[in-house]
């Protein structure tokens, strides 16, 4: 009978070997082909697309941009996402449904639909925002957003920004509310019992936030290529361009796993470093 | 002038008359319980005093002054919350020193007072450890330090047993009352507990749908009852012939109210008896001295001091 649970999950057991182990195996090794203009992809095993990847100072701008967006786009989902879910928390009950559909809404739409619009209201001089400053004489020339760090970061924390209010509010539904309240009563100012009191027991809230939207943000798609185009490439819209355009499908493997392995690597560590912590004060 | 005074002090929520036109007098030093259902307004009434919920009515006066006027971080009062409250992120040194720290008192002072009020309450061993590392009993310890190291005019505790078990709960009433009287601090405890609130209160006040039924030394209460409410709160009770009468003042006799035993009950330190009389099922409390006692279908005499 001790092999009933087992058997039990078979099924699901084969369906996640047939559909990530397996490719990602596949990806893995794909890596290691050799491939050339015109003689297409050679099933030999060599070492030169890692090195490639590993040694041009190319790439190492590419993956270096990659992690410096996904970075700032999770310190403003955080600094942003945190007061939210806060305030969200402090509403009443008909408000607080309301804002919380309005803050989880964008979920419901395409993040292609999103990041168009970011486009339509900056994209060039006929940007709606662009046309009404320069239309209003406060900027002379449009403001710099589409094909620029900056547009990537505001539209992808935009996008993934209801993932950390939706973390930091569930670690902020199991604060006991009297112990701010126990706070007050001792004395403390409003201010005080958000840093001292509120804001270190929603960390482990925050910090789960942060590790889901900085791996959303760095292995993001769709965001990256609409508002960084072909100009600002992003680790994943450079092995797009590699399978799709130069059809160098072993070199955009290398890049693909690469960017899995560190996104694994630092969502790793960032969770075993908010264990360590934060161990013996919470469950 | 007493030294707290609750003046018509009355809350709604809605329609609902949570607190309705309590008013008491609690002298310095004084240990005073408010003792009720659960529903009847207790918790409302020490959040009022406490400053977390406003009155609809009424006035609150602390030496002369209008506390409503002041901001419930600048009241000074010493809470102990039902479910403790104790800050989860911080070990029990951090718990108990909060307070000092916003009162802006120096590191050394404060590491001198934290160190003594844990003794107080025999926690001096488990200063760096996190609450949720230490029992029920051990936080319930650490509220009472982190509300009394402050030295706070009133100190106000909810239901600050009712987590426990029965055995620490006895233990801990003993103990609570004890540190009351070595600091001296005016105390008002909340409970639905009668032989907790009797146990430990200088007076009780009875408190049923937002209202104070009797205000009275425990004893008193108890024997003197206002209410049938509060006769029967308190305790077991019967009514015969239009009296009331307490189980344990009914003793078996050779002669009076004429019974037969329905149920004996042995209780260790005592017998519970049910008795089949002429005026109903009359409840009968006999300490256990070691006689033998009447047997059920027995017939026995009623007598007790009229
Ligand atoms: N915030 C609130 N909103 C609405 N009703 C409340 C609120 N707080 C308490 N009540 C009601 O007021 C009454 C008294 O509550 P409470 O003071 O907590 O009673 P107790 O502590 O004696 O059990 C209860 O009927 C309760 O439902
Ligand atoms: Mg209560």
């Amino acid at each position: 009978m001790r092999a009933a649970p087992y058997l039990m999950s078979l099924p699901a057991l084969v369906l996640f070997a047939g559909v990530v182990v397996v490719p990602l195996a596949m990806t893995v090794l794909l890596s290691f082909h050799d491939w050339g203009q015109y003689k297409g992809i050679e099933p030999v095993f060599i070492l030169k697309n890692w090195q490639e990847v590993l040694g041009d100072s190319y790439f190492h701008e590419m993956f270096w941009r990659t992690f410096r967006i996904a970075f700032f786009v999770t310190l403003i989902a955080a600094v942003f996402g945190a007061p939210e879910a806060y305030i969200l928390n402090k509403m009443k009950s008909p408000w607080r449904g309301l804002f919380l559909l309005v803050i989880l809404g964008p979920l419901l739409i395409s993040v292609v639909a999103r990041t168009l619009g970011w486009a339509l209201l900056f994209g060039g001089n006929s940007g709606l925002v662009n046309k009404a400053l320069t239309g209003l004489g406060l900027i002379s020339a449009p403001l710099p957003f589409m094909f620029t760090e900056t547009g990537v970061i505001v539209a992808l924390a935009h996008v993934l920004m209801p993932y950390m209010v939706l973390a930091v509010w569930a670690s902020l539904q199991r604060l006991d509310p009297q112990v701010e309240n126990a706070a007050v009563a001792l004395g403390a100012s409003p201010f005080t019992v958000l840093r001292r009191i509120v804001l270190p027991q929603v960390m482990p809230g925050i910090l789960s936030g942060a590790v889901i939207v900085f791996a959303l943000a760095a292995s993001a798609f769709a965001t990256p290529a609409i508002i960084g185009g072909r100009r600002l490439k992003v680790a994943s819209t450079l092995a797009y361009d590699e399978f799709l355009n130069t059809l160098n499908w072993p070199l955009g493997a290398a890049v693909a796993v690469l960017l899995l392995f560190s996104l694994v690597a630092i969502v790793w560590g960032a969770n075993r470093l908010v264990e360590r912590r934060y161990a013996q004060v919470f469950a | 002038m007493a030294f707290l005074e609750l003046e018509n002090l009355s809350k709604a929520f809605g329609t609902h008359n949570a607190v309705d036109g309590l008013t008491l007098g609690v002298e310095k030093g004084e240990f005073v319980s408010l003792l009720g259902p659960s529903g009847c307004g207790k918790t409302t009434t020490l959040q009022m005093i406490a400053g977390f919920v406003e009155p609809t009515a009424g006035a609150i006066r602390l030496a002369g002054k209008d506390l409503l006027a002041i901001k419930p971080a600048k009241r000074g009062l010493g809470i102990v919350f039902q479910s403790y409250a104790l800050f989860p992120h911080m070990t029990v040194t951090e718990n108990v020193g909060f307070g000092l720290e916003m009162q802006g008192i120096a590191a050394a002072e404060r590491t001198t007072r934290v160190g003594e009020t844990l003794e107080l309450v025999g926690l001096g061993a488990f200063s760096g450890r996190f609450p949720r590392q230490l029992s029920g009993g051990q936080q319930q310890r650490v509220a009472l330090a982190r509300a009394l190291v402050i030295r706070p005019q009133i100190l106000l505790l909810d239901e600050p047993l009712s987590n426990l078990d029965a055995k620490l709960r006895e233990g801990m009433q003993i103990e609570l009352r004890q540190i009351q009287r070595t600091v001296g601090t005016t105390t008002i405890l909340v409970t639905h507990d009668q032989a907790e609130a009797m146990a430990l209160s200088d007076r009780i006040v009875v408190m049923n749908h937002g209202k104070a039924e009797q205000v009275g030394p425990p004893h008193e209460a108890y024997e003197k009852p206002a209410t049938a409410f509060v006769a029967n709160f308190l305790g077991k009770t019967n009514l015969v012939n239009g009296a009331t009468v307490r189980p344990e003042r009914i003793s078996f006799a050779t002669s009076g109210l004429a019974g037969t035993v329905r149920t004996r009950i042995f209780q260790g330190n005592h017998w519970l008896y049910q008795i089949d009389t002429a005026s109903g099922l009359v409840t009968v409390i006999r300490q256990n001295t070691g006689e033998t006692m009447p047997a059920e279908g027995a017939t026995v005499h009623l007598a007790w001091g009229q």
